[in-house]
């Protein structure tokens, strides 16, 4: 069909945008992690001293499990709505259906800073939150731990990630032939078997795709915890950030980037291999 | 529940669907449907795309409810159930095999929602694949199958829990023509084994005719005609069933003093009453004089050949009476030209509603 020459030359701008503008940086990347800072100068001298470093000091092992941490509860909670949501859209909203999936896509139109900025006035002390329970006469005081608390960040992080969650279980969920719903009534399972026997199982690549959205992004996210978060939530994104900026330790910014990477082409790797067990076509 | 003592057991149908009617907003799907089925019976509902049989059969299986009427089964009440409590089972259009479900496990389906014991599960599920000859399969998915494969274990995940009624919409249809044959018969066969009721929908005469005991002819939602393939074929009530049941001769005309005036064909004698009347006549009860052996009384009629038409054993003519065309069929022989007479008796003419 095609010549070879034409072949290569639509193959060479997408295989020169991969290469320079993604494997270079990561090459790089991984590079600098095996390099070192002496005097405030980067020195190209192959050490392992960052990742020693990385795992002796217990600041970062610290932060990182909290951004395990939050990453996971993200995870569930954008699950615990996103799922329900899906599943009343796809088998239950009848002609509301349309309207409500836009309701739920809208927000992904909105700015991050602007979602941001909103639960910064929600959840401040004199936010809008604060100052409901006052009005109730439930609290005298402003609470102080809605904002700038892992709490904050897991709250905005989630409301930003469900929508990220909803849509592929949202697609898996379509995607099941409706006949197999009517066939497992049929043979004598009510709602609740249908549901734990037939539809969830053939949601799993959707809902397997969505766990991983949300735990990736969240995992790398670091403007949550500065608009949010506080110092009692910084993740690890925001001292691979300081250490690039303020801190000028490349390097050791590197090393930690080089973990977090390794960390989510594992998930990513573990979730297609899992996804594939679960699909049928 | 029915009167008890009023009808001996034997005597109540298995199923029983009264006064069914069915809207989807305004449009009347199914209306004022009644309908017996008796155990171990084999009632196909028969009848064009859109003709409201599935409808009906969803009715039954539960996935809708009737606007109005009530649907009993065995003296109860059944269309107040949700599906999972109904004694019937369903064999899918596109079978409906669970895709993550190996075949022993889809076949099982049934029964484990139901806990029933493991061991009773395990000898169960075997013997609804031997039945349906494929126990070689059991560890396989539905997708790697064939049509004709998942045909049998849609079957055998259905007949697994001992049904009193099966429910089959359109099962045969998306195989192909001589697979089709092939599960006609060995559909046919394995009902007459079980002795379960089926009420099988299809929009295909022949595969009705063939596997039915009694025909269900559905017609813009209601009953055209239900008899037996032998009786709709033979005494069918409308111009409609005498037309979807195999071909046949339409004639019209007017009855005056048991005597019928369909243009040039006479037909006597003809019961009932005086006035405009309608005739179905089969191609196959119209022979040539040359070699007919018909007893009296018998009419005849002289037409000219159009068309002949050939089909192996038999072949149609297509006749010209006076500008009245007629189909004839006849035992294959020689080329025909030209007038010839032709005969029938008046026996084989049945009067119908038009």
């Amino acid at each position: 069909m095609y010549t070879r020459t034409y072949k290569t030359l639509v193959a060479v701008p997408p295989l020169l945008w991969v290469g320079v503008f993604l494997l270079l940086p990561y090459a790089l990347m991984f590079a600098h992690s095996f390099w070192l800072v002496r005097d405030g100068f980067l020195v190209h001298q192959w050490n392992v001293q960052n990742y020693r470093a990385l795992f002796s000091n217990p600041l970062y092992v610290q932060v990182f499990l909290r951004t395990a941490r939050i990453a996971v509860c993200v995870t569930l909670f954008s699950l615990l709505l996103g799922y329900p949501l899906a599943y009343y859209l796809s088998f239950h909203a009848g002609p509301r259906k349309e309207l409500l999936y836009q309701l739920v896509i809208i927000p992904l139109w909105v700015s991050y800073l602007v979602r941001g900025y909103a639960w910064k006035t929600i959840l401040g002390s004199d936010g809008v939150l604060n100052g409901f329970l006052q009005y109730l006469h439930i609290t005298r005081e402003p609470v102080g731990f809605f904002l700038y608390s892992p709490f904050a960040v897991i709250l905005m992080l989630t409301h930003i990630y469900t929508p990220f969650v909803f849509l592929p279980i949202y697609a898996s969920l379509e995607h099941i032939p409706r006949p197999l719903i009517e066939a497992s009534q049929d043979l004598g399972a009510n709602r609740r078997a249908t549901f734990l026997r037939i539809i969830l199982p053939l949601s799993i690549p959707g809902l397997l795709a969505g766990a991983t959205f949300a735990f990736v992004l969240s995992l790398g996210d670091f403007l949550a915890p500065l608009l949010v978060g506080g110092p009692s939530a910084t993740m690890i994104a925001n001292i691979v950030q300081s250490l690039f900026g303020a801190a000028y330790d490349w390097p050791l910014g590197a090393a930690i980037s080089v973990c977090i990477l390794s960390i989510t082409i594992l998930l990513l790797f573990a979730t297609e291999r899992i996804e594939k067990r679960w699909s049928f076509k | 529940m029915s009167v008890a003592g009023a009808t001996s057991p034997e005597n109540t149908p298995l199923l029983e669907i009264r006064g069914i009617a069915k809207r989807f907003g305004s449009a009347e799907v199914l209306k004022n449907i009644s309908l017996h089925i008796a155990a171990g019976e084999f009632t196909t509902l028969l009848g064009e795309s859109g003709s409201g049989k599935t409808t009906l059969l969803r009715l039954v299986a539960g996935f809708e409810r009737p606007s109005s009427g009530e649907i009993w089964m065995s003296g109860e009440r059944l269309d107040t159930l949700p599906p999972y409590e109904r004694r019937v089972n369903t064999v899918f259009q596109n079978y409906a095999l669970f895709p993550h479900l190996s075949v022993r496990e889809n076949v099982a389906y049934g029964l484990r929602v139901r806990a029933t014991p493991k061991d009773q599960i395990a000898a169960r599920v075997n013997d609804a694949l031997d039945m349906v000859k494929m126990r070689d399969f059991a560890a396989a998915r539905p997708a790697t199958l064939s049509g004709g494969q998942q045909q049998r274990i849609a079957l055998a995940r259905a007949l697994v829990n001992r049904p009193k009624l099966l429910l089959l919409d359109e099962p045969l249809s998306a195989l192909d023509a001589n697979l089709r044959k092939e599960m006609q018969s060995e559909l046919k066969s394995l009902q007459r084994e079980i002795g379960v009721a089926f009420l099988f929908v299809t929009h295909d005469q022949e595969e009705a005719m063939a596997l039915s005991d009694r025909i269900a002819l559905v017609r813009n939602g209601a009953l055209e005609q239900v008899a037996s393939p032998r009786e709709i074929y033979s005494h069918p009530a409308t111009a409609y069933a005498a037309q979807f049941i195999g071909q046949t001769n339409l004639l019209r005309g007017e009855v005056r003093g048991g005597t019928a005036a369909c243009g040039e064909i006479r037909i006597q004698p003809v019961s009932g009453p005086d006035g405009p009347a309608t005739f179905s006549l089969r191609p196959e009860a119209i022979r040539k004089v040359s070699d007919a052996t018909i007893g009296t009384p018998y009419m005849t009629f002289k037409a000219t050949i159009r068309q002949q038409i050939y089909g192996g054993a038999t072949e149609l003519l297509e006749v010209d009476c006076a500008g009245q065309l007629l189909r004839v069929r006849v035992s294959a022989g020689e080329a025909l030209h030209g007038e010839h007479e032709f005969i029938f008796s008046p026996r084989d003419a049945i009067r119908i509603r038009d």
